[in-house]
C-alpha cells in the first residue's frame, strides 16, 4: 500500500492540471493544409512579436477543419479554420446547428496551381481544352462519349511534342485536386453538347466532368508537393500538378508551364491573368473575438500590410497578395468585427 | 602454397581421367559416399547461401537508407552566419523596430542598394528571426545601446544552403537564390563576414516556419511526455491484465474470448486507436485536444496488447516448480505470483514493456486523429498543454514547401532513430543483465 501512495499522487497531479485548464488561453487554428504554411507563419511572427503564446495550427484539410470547426462554442473547439475555398452551404449549416451563428470570411490571398516540370527539357505551353483532352477519363469524339484514348501531347494537338502523356497529381482527397477539376475539367466539360446528352442531370454531370483518367497518364502522387517534385526530377518527361510556393522555392530545377498563353509567375497570378488559380480563406467566430486571449490582435496581425500587403511577410512565402483595395475591405471588416466585441 | 596447389591439381587431373568426380570430399570413412548424403549436402549448402544473400540484399537496403539520410542530414546540425556591423540605435530599440536595426547594418555593408526590390532581395539574406536573436542580446547586454558593434547574426536558410554547396560542397542543391544574391553573397564571404557554426538552435529550439532556426526541442520533450503518459497507463493496466488471464482467470469460453481480441488487437492498425482517441477520450471524455495527456493514453491503447502478451510470455516460462514451492511453503496464490513468480517474471515483462514504447514513439497515424499533428511553438508546460512528437515533426517538415526543410527532415530522422536505437539497447541489456535461464 506504501507503494501505491505515490503513484496515485501522481496519477493525481496529471488529472488535476486538466480541470484547472481555463481555456481559451491560446488560439487553436485547424483547416486546410494549403493555407498551412502562410498562416503558420502569421502565427510564429504573432508568439515571437507579441506576448501571447504562438497559435497551435493543425492541418486537417478544408474539410476537416469546418468539421472541428463547427462542432460548437467554447474553449474546446478552433477559433478559426483555413480553406482552400468559400465555405459551403451544408458547412454553414452545420455551425449554426451547433451553435456557431456568426462567422467572419477573411480573404488572405491567392494561391497558384502549376503544372510543371523538369529544366531538363523544353517548357510545355498549353491551353487548358488540351489539359482537359489530355486527363479526362471520358471526351467527346464523334458525337460520343469515348474512353480518353489520347496517349501522346501530340495526339491532342501536332504542334505539341511527340511525348508520353504523364502527369503526377494530388489524389481526389486532396483540395489542390478539387481546385484543379474545377478550375480546369469543368468549364471545358460542362457545356460539351456530348455531355449534356449523356448526363441530362447537372448534378451528375458535374461529377463526371471531374472525373480524372486512370489508366496509368495521371498518376496520383500523394498529398505531398515535395514527392511530386522529386518524381518531376527521376521522370524528365512528366508533368506535376502543385501549389505555386513549390515551384517558387524550386526553381532551380523545375519550370512552370504556360497555361493559355501566361506564365505562371508571381504577378501574374496576383492580377488574375493567369487562369488556374484559388482564393484562400481564413474563417473566424465571432464568438470567441474578445474570448480566447490574442485572437483578436492575431486576425489584425494576419489582414495587416506587414502580413499579408504586397511587400508582406507572407508574400515573402510564396502567398500572392490581394489586390490593394480588397485587402483594405478586408483590414475594414476585421477592424469593425474587433470594435464590435470590444463594445459588447 | 604453389606446391601445395599443383599437388591439388594434379590429384585432380587424375581423378578425371580414372573417372571419378573431380571433388574430393574429406571425410572420416574411407568408404564412398552415397548419392542421397551428397545431396543433402548440397541442400545445406545452398539453403545457407540464400540465407546469407537474403541478409546482404536486406542490408545494403539498410546501409543505403542510412547512408541517404545521413548524407542529406548532416548539413543541418552547420548553420551559416553574417557578420553585420550593428549600430545600437536607442530610439530604434525603444521603438522594438529591432528589424530596421538589422536592416540598416545590411545596408551599411551595401550603401548601393536602393531599390525596393533589391532592398527586399538584400533584407531576405538574414533570417526571418534574428530580430528576435538581436533583441535578446540587447536585453542581455544593455550596456551595448548607443553604440556600434559587429555581431553574427543567423543567415535565411536558402543563404545557408547556397554557402554550405559552393563552400563545403555539403549540399546537392543551390534553391532559389538570383545571380544578384549570389553576388552579395561572394562579396560577404571574400570579406570574411561569413561563417559556419555547429548548429546548436536544432537542439534548443522548437518548430519554425523559418528552416534555419527549427529545432527538435519541442517534439522531443512533446515525445517523452506522451511516452510517460504512455507507459503509467499501459504498463499497470496490461500487467495487471496479463496476470489476471494468466495466474487466475478460470478458464471458459469468456477468457478464450478475451484472448482472441486480445490478440487481435495488436494487429489493428494504429489509425483505429485515433479514432477511438477521438470519440472516447476527446468528445467523451472532454480530455484537451492536442494534449501529451491524450496522446499517451491514446498509444496506451496501442501497446496494451503488446505488453499483455509478452508479459503472459514472460510469466509461462517460469518453471511451475517454483509455483509448487511457494505454494507448499503455504504462500496464498496472490502471494505466490507477486512474491515469486512476477520477479522472475520481470526481465522478460520489462522487454516486452519498452519494445512496445518503441513501437509507440514511432506512431504519427493515431496522432493525426487527436490533433498532435499541428505547428507547435511553445514547450509543453504540463501535460493537458498542446504538444508534438518527434515523428510527427518529421512528417510536418517533409511537407513544408522550402528547400532548407529537406535537411532539417534528414536530420530530425536522425534524432529519431538514435532515440530508438538507445530505446532497444536498454531492452537488450535488460534482457541480457537480468534473465534467468532455467
Amino acid at each position: 500500500m506504501k507503494k501505491t501512495l505515490p503513484l496515485l499522487a501522481v496519477c493525481a497531479a496529471f488529472i488535476l492540471p486538466v480541470q484547472a485548464h481555463a481555456g481559451g488561453e491560446q488560439i487553436k487554428i485547424v483547416g486546410s493544409s494549403t493555407v498551412y504554411p502562410f498562416i503558420t507563419v502569421a502565427a510564429e511572427e504573432f508568439g515571437n512579436s507579441t506576448d501571447f503564446k504562438t497559435p497551435i495550427v493543425e492541418a486537417t484539410g478544408t474539410g476537416g477543419g469546418f468539421k472541428l470547426f463547427c462542432s460548437g462554442l467554447g474553449e474546446m473547439y478552433p477559433d478559426i479554420s483555413n480553406a482552400s475555398r468559400a465555405i459551403k452551404k451544408g458547412e454553414e449549416e452545420l455551425c449554426a446547428k451547433n451553435g456557431v451563428k456568426d462567422i467572419t470570411e477573411i480573404k488572405i490571398g491567392f494561391d497558384g496551381i502549376v503544372l510543371a516540370n523538369t529544366k531538363e527539357i523544353d517548357r510545355y505551353s498549353l491551353t487548358k481544352e488540351q489539359l482537359f483532352l489530355a486527363l479526362a477519363k471520358q471526351i467527346p469524339s464523334e458525337g460520343k462519349l469515348i474512353n480518353n484514348p489520347n496517349k501522346n501531347w501530340s495526339d491532342i494537338d501536332p504542334s505539341l511534342p511527340n511525348v508520353k502523356i504523364e502527369v503526377y497529381g494530388p489524389p481526389s482527397t486532396s483540395g489542390t485536386r478539387d481546385a484543379f477539376v474545377e478550375l480546369v475539367m469543368e468549364p471545358n466539360c460542362k457545356d460539351l453538347p456530348e455531355f449534356k446528352a449523356a448526363f441530362a442531370d447537372k448534378k451528375i454531370r458535374k461529377k463526371v466532368c471531374h472525373l480524372l483518367r486512370e489508366d496509368g497518364h495521371y498518376i496520383e502522387a500523394g498529398e505531398n508537393d515535395n514527392l511530386i517534385v522529386q518524381k518531376l526530377q527521376s521522370n524528365p518527361k512528366a508533368l506535376g500538378i502543385f501549389g505555386f510556393s513549390f515551384l517558387e522555392q524550386n526553381g532551380d530545377i523545375v519550370q512552370g508551364s504556360i497555361i493559355s498563353g501566361t506564365e505562371p509567375t508571381f504577378d501574374n497570378i496576383s492580377d488574375g491573368s493567369y487562369g488556374i488559380s484559388r482564393s484562400l480563406y481564413a474563417y473566424v467566430k465571432d464568438d470567441n473575438i474578445g474570448k480566447t486571449s490574442g485572437l483578436q490582435q492575431f486576425i489584425s496581425e494576419l489582414v495587416s500590410d506587414e502580413a499579408a500587403g504586397e511587400y508582406g511577410y507572407l508574400s515573402e512565402k510564396g502567398l500572392i497578395p490581394l489586390p490593394i483595395n480588397e485587402l483594405t475591405i478586408m483590414q475594414r471588416r476585421v477592424k469593425s468585427l474587433v470594435d464590435q466585441s470590444v463594445t459588447k | 602454397m604453389i606446391k601445395l596447389f599443383e599437388r591439388r591439381r594434379r590429384i585432380t587431373m587424375q581423378r578425371i581421367k580414372k573417372k571419378k568426380s573431380p571433388f574430393i570430399y574429406k571425410s572420416y570413412s574411407k568408404k564412398p559416399k552415397h548419392t542421397w548424403l551428397r545431396k543433402r549436402k548440397a541442400a545445406e549448402r545452398r539453403f545457407r547461401f540464400v540465407g546469407f544473400i537474403a541478409i546482404v540484399i536486406s542490408s545494403l537496403f539498410l546501409i543505403s537508407l542510412a547512408w541517404n539520410i545521413f548524407s542529406s542530414g548532416r548539413s543541418a546540425f552547420i548553420e551559416t552566419q553574417i557578420e553585420l556591423p550593428i549600430t545600437f540605435q536607442a530610439d530604434l530599440i525603444e521603438k522594438k523596430a529591432y528589424r530596421t536595426i538589422i536592416q540598416n547594418a545590411l545596408l551599411d555593408v551595401f550603401p548601393d542598394v536602393n531599390t525596393r526590390k533589391e532592398k527586399r532581395l538584400l533584407f531576405v539574406l538574414v533570417s526571418r528571426n534574428a530580430p528576435y536573436e538581436l533583441k535578446k542580446i540587447i536585453e542581455k547586454n544593455p550596456e551595448l545601446i548607443g553604440t556600434k558593434k559587429d555581431i553574427w547574426v543567423l543567415a535565411s536558410s536558402a543563404v545557408s544552403i547556397f554557402y554550405k554547396q559552393r563552400l563545403l560542397e555539403e549540399s546537392k542543391r543551390i534553391g532559389n537564390i538570383n545571380v544578384v544574391q549570389s553576388a552579395w553573397i561572394t562579396l560577404l564571404s571574400q570579406s570574411k563576414r561569413m561563417r559556419t557554426a555547429f548548429n546548436f538552435a536544432f537542439f534548443t529550439n522548437g518548430d519554425s516556419r523559418e528552416a534555419e532556426q527549427a529545432g527538435v526541442l519541442v517534439s522531443v520533450i512533446g515525445s517523452f511526455m506522451t511516452i510517460l503518459i504512455c507507459v503509467l497507463m499501459a504498463f499497470p493496466l496490461g500487467v495487471a491484465t496479463a496476470i489476471y488471464l494468466e495466474e487466475f482467470a478460470p478458464k471458459n469460453w469468456f477468457t478464450d474470448f478475451i484472448e482472441i481480441n486480445i490478440n487481435n488487437l495488436a494487429a489493428v492498425p494504429s489509425i483505429i486507436f485515433g479514432l477511438l482517441g477521438l470519440s472516447i477520450y476527446l468528445n467523451f471524455f472532454g480530455v484537451p485536444r492536442s494534449s501529451s495527456l491524450v496522446g499517451g493514453m491514446v498509444l496506451a491503447l496501442l501497446i496494451l496488447p503488446v505488453i499483455v502478451i509478452s508479459t503472459r510470455n514472460a510469466l509461462q516460462t517460469v518453471p511451475s516448480s517454483i509455483r509448487f514451492a511457494a505454494a507448499a511453503l503455504g504462500a496464498t496464490p496472490t502471494q505466490v505470483v507477486f512474491h515469486h513468480i512476477l520477479i522472475y517474471a520481470l526481465p522478460g515483462i520489462m522487454t516486452g514493456v519498452i519494445l512496445g514504447v518503441a513501437r509507440a514513439f514511432g506512431e504519427t497515424a493515431p496522432l493525426l486523429m487527436i490533433g498532435m499533428v499541428a505547428f507547435i511553438a511553445d514547450v509543453p508546460k504540463s501535460f493537458s498543454d498542446p504538444a508534438t512528437t518527434l515523428p510527427v515533426q518529421v512528417y510536418l517538415w517533409a511537407n513544408n514547401p522550402e528547400l532548407g526543410f529537406v535537411e532539417k527532415t534528414a536530420a530530425a530522422i536522425m534524432v529519431l532513430l538514435g532515440v530508438m536505437v538507445l530505446i532497444n539497447l536498454l531492452a537488450v541489456y535488460i534482457r541480457r543483465r537480468y534473465e534467468i535461464k532455467w
